[in-house]
C-alpha cells in the first residue's frame, strides 16, 4: 500500500496546479476545462463512456493478444534461423518508421469500418517493442549454460526449452510491457481512421461538439485502460517469471 | 591396450596442443586416466587447465594431438555453479534426465534419493537464489553425476567457496566418490585439495606438465610426508 502514496500524492499535486492555473486564467471549459468539469462529464457521460471503452477494450485486448503470439513466434524463427535474422531484421525496423497515422486510413480503406483494420494497427503498434526483446532476450543466453547442456546431454531443443525461453522471459516482458502502454493509443488512431464507435471516435465526435470536458474524460478512461494492461501484463509476469523479482 | 580401456572408462591425452590468440595454451599435453583413477591438475590461473578440460568434454577441438574418451562420455561440472534460476533444487539436477527424455516426475523420482545423499533433502523445491553456495555446489555435483556418465571432469568445483565450507565439501565429495566410483579428473589451483581428493596430481605450467606425483602419503594436511609432497608440487608451480 505504502508504493502507492508518492505517485498519489505527485498526482493530487498535479490537478491541484491544473485546477488553480485554470482558475487564475479564467480560461472557459470548453477552451481548457478544470478538473470539476472533467469529473462531472465523467459522471454525465458515463453511459456513452462505458459503451466506448468497451469497444476500445475489446480491440486492444485483442491486438494486444495478437501482437504478443504474432512477435513470439517471429523472434523465434528470428533466433533459431540466422539468414532469417539478417534478412528480415533490418525490414521490421524500417516498417517501423511508417506513421500509424498513415497506416491506419490505408488499413481502413482496405478492411472497412470493422473491427479488423483496428486489431491490425494496434497490433502493428504492440508488435516492434516485443519482438526486439524477444530476440535480444533469447540471444543474450549464457553462452556457459549452452556448454553445460551440452555435456548434459542436451539437444539444440532441450536448449532452448530448458534455457534459452526461460532466460529471455524477463525482457520478453520488459518488451511487453512498454506495448501494454503503446495498444491504447494505437486503438484510437484506428478509430479516427475510420469507425462509429470507441473512445476514439468518442473524442473525434466531441472535437466540433466543442465538448472539451468529454474529452478529457474519454483520455482519463483510456489511460486507466492502458494503465489496466500494464497492470495485467505484470502480474502475468510475476506468475511466470517468479525467480526475476 | 591402455587406449582400449581408456575408449571403454579411461582419459588418454596424447601431445595435445591449443592455440589461442597466437599463444599456445597447451604445448605437447599427455594424460592417461584409469578408469575409476582420480588424477589432480594443478596451475596457476591462466596455464591451461580449463581449456585442456572444455577438450576432453569434446566442447573444443585440439590443434594437434589426440584424445580418446569414449564420445559422450564425460559430464563436466564447470567453474560456476551454472544453476538455472528458473528451476528449483531438484530440477537442476534433473536436467541431465530430463533431456534425455525422461518425463519431469520419472526424472525426479530418480534424482530423489542421491539428494537424500548428498544432504540437500528439504531442499528439494528451493530456486537457486535461496541456496547457499555449499548447497548450490552440491546441487550442480548431483546434477553432474546424473548425466550417468563414467567420466567426471571437475573445474574448480570449490573454488568459489569460503574455507570452512570447502573443507566439508571436499570431505563430502571424496566420500560421496568413495560410494560411485568415476573416472575423475579434478583441475585446481589449490595443492592440498588435489592432494587430498586425487591419487596422482599434475602439475601444468606453461602448457606442459612439470611435475607427476603420485599420492602415496596420508591424507593429513597434518602429516609430514604430507606436508612435503605440498611442497614439491608448490616448487613446481613456482
Amino acid at each position: 500500500m505504502r508504493r502507492w502514496v508518492p505517485p498519489l500524492v505527485l498526482l493530487a499535486l498535479l490537478v491541484g496546479i491544473w485546477e488553480l492555473v485554470v482558475r487564475a486564467t479564467h480560461t472557459p471549459d470548453y477552451l481548457f476545462p478544470a478538473p470539476p468539469a472533467v469529473a462531472r462529464s465523467l459522471g454525465s457521460d458515463a453511459g456513452l463512456l462505458t459503451r466506448a471503452a468497451l469497444v476500445t477494450l475489446r480491440e486492444v485486448l485483442l491486438g494486444y493478444l495478437l501482437a504478443v503470439a504474432a512477435a513470439l513466434v517471429i523472434a523465434v524463427a528470428l533466433h533459431v534461423s540466422g539468414v532469417l535474422r539478417r534478412a528480415l531484421l533490418p525490414l521490421l525496423v524500417l516498417s517501423q518508421t511508417v506513421p500509424t497515422v498513415l497506416l491506419a486510413p490505408i488499413l481502413a480503406i482496405l478492411l472497412g469500418y470493422g473491427i479488423e483494420p483496428k486489431l491490425i494497427v494496434v497490433a502493428i503498434v504492440c508488435f516492434f517493442p516485443i519482438v526486439v526483446n524477444a530476440v535480444d532476450g533469447l540471444r543474450s543466453a549464457d553462452p556457459e549454460l549452452i556448454r553445460m547442456m551440452r555435456t548434459l546431454h542436451g539437444d539444440r531443443l532441450d536448449i532452448f526449452r530448458r534455457v534459452e525461453w526461460p532466460g529471455a522471459l524477463p525482457a520478453i516482458f520488459s518488451g511487453a510491457r512498454v506495448a501494454a502502454t503503446y495498444a491504447a493509443v494505437g486503438a484510437v488512431f484506428a478509430e479516427w481512421a475510420g469507425s462509429s464507435s470507441g473512445l476514439g471516435f468518442v473524442i473525434l465526435q466531441a472535437q466540433p461538439a466543442l465538448a472539451t470536458s468529454r474529452i478529457f474524460a474519454a483520455v482519463l478512461v483510456l489511460s486507466a485502460l492502458a494503465l489496466a494492461l500494464y497492470w495485467l501484463v505484470s502480474l502475468v509476469e510475476r506468475i511466470l517469471v517468479p525467480w526475476h523479482a | 591396450m591402455q587406449t582400449i580401456t581408456a575408449q571403454r572408462t579411461g582419459i588418454a591425452v596424447d601431445g595435445v596442443v591449443r592455440v589461442l590468440g597466437g599463444r599456445p595454451v597447451l604445448d605437447g599435453v599427455d594424460l592417461w586416466v584409469p578408469e575409476h583413477g582420480r588424477v589432480g591438475i594443478v596451475g596457476r590461473s591462466g596455464s591451461g587447465k580449463s581449456t585442456l578440460l572444455s577438450l576432453i568434454a569434446g566442447l573444443d577441438a585440439p590443434d594437434a594431438g589426440s584424445i580418446s574418451v569414449g564420445l559422450g562420455d564425460c559430464a563436466l561440472m564447470p567453474q560456476r555453479d551454472c544453476l538455472l534460476p528458473w528451476r528449483s533444487a531438484l530440477d537442476n539436477a534433473c536436467l541431465a534426465l530430463e533431456n534425455r527424455g525422461l518425463s519431469r516426475s520419472d526424472a525426479r523420482r530418480r534424482a530423489l534419493p542421491l539428494f537424500a545423499r548428498l544432504g540437500l533433502g528439504g531442499s528439494e523445491r528451493l530456486l537457486p537464489a535461496k541456496l547457499s553456495g555449499g548447497m548450490r555446489q552440491r546441487v550442480a555435483f548431483a546434477r553432474t553425476l546424473l548425466a550417468d556418465k563414467p567420466v567426471l571432469l571437475l573445474d574448480e568445483p570449490f573454488g568459489a567457496l569460503d574455507a570452512i565450507t570447502r573443507t566439508e565439501l571436499q570431505q563430502w565429495l571424496s566420500g560421496a566418490l568413495a560410494d560411485e566410483p568415476r573416472t575423475v579428473l579434478l583441475v585446481t589451483h589449490d595443492v592440498e585439495e588435489a592432494l587430498l581428493l586425487c591419487d596422482r596430481v599434475l602439475v601444468l605450467a606453461r602448457g606442459r606438465f612439470v611435475a607427476d606425483l603420485e599420492v602415496d602419503v596420508p591424507r593429513s594436511i597434518a602429516d609430514p610426508a604430507f606436508v612435503e609432497l605440498r611442497e614439491r608440487a608448490l616448487e613446481a608451480i613456482a
